[in-house]
């Protein structure tokens, strides 16, 4: 045979210089990965809150527990700890009887740059039916998808994506304001802060427009470039009162201590005065405006204590919201599947 | 050494189309044309083109110490199968190609593999560590034909500057690896709209602008023969084109990378597509294409950079840069510049030929009597799918795994030997 | 009249099981029924299955309240999440909200459905009534029993016995639902 070539094309052509999207999955009306929301439709996106509204009463239950994934394997599959995500989503499969697995980057198989083919191919003698994966780098749960029949559900990839903490924020958001598939039409969320190193604020934005909400980004241009403005339906500014001005929720980003040493930000204090979220500021908010945050909320920092504790913080249902969106994730991918 | 005839090849070097001839070589050099007489091998051509073997600055063959990734058997047998005759390879090894004894090894196995030829490149400073200068003219009397450290921009400017003094006069070309290390910090991409949407950390086309104004000042300053390699940005180009219209005596290279991807390809997630300097938009790669047709671009440089696949399967911030081209550059360049009108063929021919001999001070290859039989025989009618697994190299994936190009070299000579040989091909 | 190529792209109409005032009748004897057998209305809970359980214990309490003059509490329960053939199917079910507002645990459940066929249903919903406490009793109560069991199930009340074969599809019509109400025998093309 030719070097580099061969009469008999038997690969699929790819055209440059865009290389191929990510492959679609089978047209059999059931979604197989969560990786962000770039293939899922409002009406799917919809689907799954209202699923999770019955998840939420199956917690509420004597026995909250359902037999619905019995039999299947979910592996949480972590490069980057998160005690708190994990035990989220390790409840939310248990909670439906399925069995749980789980990898930490501790141990020696997860290694730093070895092959991700690799290690997937190790894992997968274990027959999973779904990976749960973070990873510190953008892309991995992408990555993955070429290496697996499973389903994978991203966990957080870098600054990437973390859709289903973006789903139970939205969850939290049609809770508080009630309505049905136009819950959020005509609303506006301001996401404040460390835009640029935050997973939580790029899934929040395609999430939210997505659903019909109009999304504010807030910060320091050194943590907010301007190229973000380039996203649909995103507006950007660096005025936090312009920002929250008509807002009907207001999302403050965590603030990371390490963003003081590469010259993001000149000192903590300059951040809190010009972007904490105060209840002076959330005087001009829309009526009824919500307050959330991701967690773990550092008090006085990126919000003000009273405004953290107060009436307009959803902050508390947000991490109670966390399982019964997981549950529904978990469902609607795997029930129905081989 | 044999008697081998080109029989009725369409003659084209860079004096022009000489139409098709029987061309015959002898002794390691060609002999001239339509003499008849007895032959060796007579190599059917069926009209297909005959040109001289084509030239490559910037190869990373690995070899020593990455075997894994091309050993020099392999890197010059994947030129050979792109048409190269010759080659210079980058520094960039372990060790670290910076003592001329390195050099001397390189040569002399190199000659032992009737491949494509080697002229390494030695290292700038030592180690790349970009604090000493290399011996460079114990380097040059090895052998080495380009001070470079490449893979690694020299940081600090007052070390460049007494480089280029010292590359002046001794007549050698320092090729420049041009991104400003703090600004390109830990990108693993163009920054733009795309690594904002992709949450990838970028690396600002004003890394490369502002380091190409440094070495084109430093060029300017110093007199030396500086060689831009692999600029990648519109701003990176637009810097360069004006110190050379200032008179600077530098030189500009492209990559085939450059010219056809943007960086919406790492939307796929795929280190495949990362690459230093990174792919930009789609607005950078028009503005490379518009300076290649207005001849300010001097060659195009594979930048071969082969890895093995586990590497290429990392997350993105750990699978190192580079994609390995060599096997693949003319035929996608002649597809997507030539075939659609964008470019004629004797100018990419130029940018693979006469434009590297002139940066290097090489004689341009010329199909003479008496010239080295280096020649590539370019059959520019079959269209074949690319496929990796096929590659001589041992980076045997590529970004345009089954694409469909035509130009696809069918025979390479170097010295008057055989190295690469295509097996028949389909009729297009 | 049914109009199969509509409706129904594979079934054919067969035969009318009941019309509307045979279903009211069955309907309102299965009332008196469980009045008899429980000695009245007291403690007693309905629990209708999705979708068309729900309107059958709906139904089921007015006639109680017409009969004995208390209305029993109403609940609606789904029992997707306790199917067993989850992973088997192709479509993903929809699951929705259940609806049991009343506290279970010790009180007589009459549990109502359209259908008993396979028995599965029944399980499932057993499970799912089980979960949310401890009745002090279960009975069960179906318009339309069509044999076929694959479960060791039956029912406490039925509308009517009718033995079908396994190509034929009995489709209960209420008009909360299907805007009328009757039973019809259809079959499989």
């Amino acid at each position: 045979m030719a070097a580099g070539l061969s009469a008999v094309d038997a690969s699929p052509a790819t055209t440059s210089p865009q290389p191929e999207p990510r492959q679609a999955r089978p047209a059999r009306g059931r979604k197989q990965h969560l990786l962000d929301f770039a293939d899922w439709s409002r009406e799917e996106l919809m689907a799954l809150l209202d699923t999770t509204d019955v998840m939420a009463q199956v917690l509420t239950r004597t026995i909250k527990k359902v037999p619905a994934l019995q039999g299947m394997t979910v592996a949480t599959l972590f490069f980057e700890d998160s005690t708190r995500t994990r035990l989220s989503f390790d409840r939310a499969a248990r909670a439906q009887s399925a069995d749980v697995m789980s990898f930490a980057a501790g141990g020696s198989s997860l290694a730093k740059g070895e092959s991700l083919r690799d290690t997937l191919r190790t894992l997968d003698q274990l027959q999973a039916d779904l990976y749960v994966v973070r990873h510190p780098v953008a892309g991995v749960p992408y990555q993955l998808t070429r290496w697996t029949d499973a389903a994978i559900v991203n966990a957080g990839d870098g600054r990437r994506a973390h859709p289903t903490q973006a789903l139970l924020d939205a969850y939290t958001f049609r809770q508080r304001f009630g309505g049905g598939a136009s819950a959020f039409e005509g609303k506006r969320l301001a996401i404040v802060g460390d835009v640029e190193h935050s997973r939580v604020a790029r899934s929040n934005a395609e999430l939210f427009t997505k659903l019909g909400a109009e999304v504010v980004l807030c910060g320091p241009a050194t943590l907010l470039p301007r190229e973000f403005a380039a996203l649909p339906g995103v507006s950007v500014t660096h005025r936090l009162e312009e920002a929250v001005e008509g807002a009907d929720a207001v999302m403050a980003l965590r603030l990371q201590q390490e963003r003081m040493t590469r010259g993001l930000l000149p000192s903590l204090a300059e951040y809190v005065a010009r972007y904490q979220l105060t209840e002076r500021v959330m005087r001009s908010a829309a009526e009824g405006a919500i307050v959330m945050h991701p967690g773990p909320l550092v008090r006085d920092l990126e919000v003000a204590s009273d405004v953290a504790d107060g009436e307009r913080s959803v902050i508390e249902q947000q991490v109670a919201n966390g399982v019964p969106v997981r549950m529904a994730v978990l469902y609607t991918l795997l029930v129905g599947q081989r | 050494m044999s008697r081998v005839v080109f029989r009725g090849a369409h003659l084209v070097d860079g004096a022009g189309d000489h139409g098709v001839h029987d061309l015959y070589v002898n002794g390691g050099v060609v002999e001239g044309v339509d003499l008849g007489g007895e032959v060796d091998r007579e190599v059917e051509t069926a009209g297909a083109l005959l040109t001289p073997a084509f030239l490559d600055l910037h190869t990373h063959l690995r070899d020593p110490g990455q075997e894994q990734k091309e050993d020099l058997s392999s890197g010059l047998a994947a030129a050979a199968a792109g048409g190269f005759g010759t080659v210079v390879s980058m520094a960039n090894t372990d060790p670290v190609v910076d003592e001329p004894g390195l050099v001397t090894d390189l040569v002399r196995r190199a000659a032992r593999l009737g491949q494509a030829r080697l002229r390494p490149a030695a290292a700038l400073s030592r180690g790349l560590a970009g604090d000493r200068l290399t011996d460079f003219a114990a380097l040059q009397a090895a052998g080495a034909v380009m001070i470079t450290d490449d893979g690694i921009p020299v940081a600090d400017s007052h070390l460049m500057r007494r480089a280029c003094e010292y590359a002046a006069e001794l007549g050698l070309v320092i090729q420049t690896h041009s991104e400003e290390p703090s600004l390109r910090a830990g990108g693993v991409m163009h920054e733009g709209a795309v690594s904002r949407r992709l949450g990838l950390p970028g690396n600002p086309d004003a890394a490369e602008a502002l380091m190409i104004f440094r070495d084109g000042e430093l060029a300017r300053l110093t007199g030396a023969r500086v060689h831009i390699a692999h600029v990648s940005s519109k701003r990176g180009m637009q810097v360069a084109e004006q110190l050379k219209a200032d008179g600077a005596p530098i030189t500009i290279e492209v990559t085939p990378h450059h010219l056809t991807l943007t960086d919406e390809a790492l939307a796929s997630f795929d280190p495949l597509y990362k690459v230093a300097p990174p792919l930009r938009t789609a607005d950078d790669v028009a503005y490379l294409r518009d300076a290649v047709r207005r001849g300010v671009v001097d060659n195009i440089g594979t930048d071969h950079a082969p890895h093995t696949r586990a590497e290429k399967e990392r997350d993105l911030l750990s699978a190192p840069f580079g994609i390995a081209n060599l096997e693949v550059t003319f035929p996608l360049l002649y597809t997507e510049l030539v075939l659609t009108g964008e470019l004629g063929l004797p100018t990419l021919l130029h940018l693979l030929q006469d434009g590297p001999a002139r940066v290097m001070g090489w004689e341009p290859p010329r199909l003479v009597p008496g010239a080295p039989a280096d020649l590539t025989l370019l059959d520019l009618e079959a269209e074949l799918p690319v496929e990796g697994r096929s590659f001589r190299s041992k980076a045997k994936w590529t970004p345009w795994e089954g694409e469909r190009l035509r130009g696809w070299p069918r025979v390479t000579m170097v010295g008057g030997v055989l190295a690469f040989e295509r097996g028949a091909l389909a009729p297009a | 009249m049914p109009n199969p190529s509509v409706d129904h792209p594979n079934l054919t109409f067969k035969a009318s099981l009941m019309s509307a005032t045979e279903m009211e009748r069955a309907l309102k004897r299965i009332a008196h029924e469980i009045v008899e057998r429980n000695k009245g209305v007291a403690n007693l809970g309905l629990v209708g299955i999705h979708t068309r359980g729900v309107p059958v214990a709906e139904r089921l309490a007015r006639y109680l309240k017409k009969f004995e003059g208390t209305q029993p509490p109403v609940g609606k329960l789904d029992i997707t999440l306790y199917r067993d053939d989850l992973t088997e199917i192709a479509l993903q079910p929809i699951v929705r909200k259940t609806e049991v507002d009343f506290d279970v645990h010790g009180m007589r459940i009459v549990l109502c459905d359209d259908v008993l066929y396979t028995g599965r249903t029944a399980r499932a919903a057993l499970d799912a009534l089980i979960d949310m406490g401890r009745p002090a009793s279960i009975q069960y109560a179906v318009i339309v029993d069509r044999g076929h069991r694959e479960l060791p199930i039956r029912a406490d009340y039925v509308g009517k016995n009718v033995p079908t074969s396994a190509a034929e599809v009995v489709q209960v019509k209420l008009a909360e639902i299907d805007e009328e109400d009757g039973v019809e025998l259809w079959e499989r093309a």
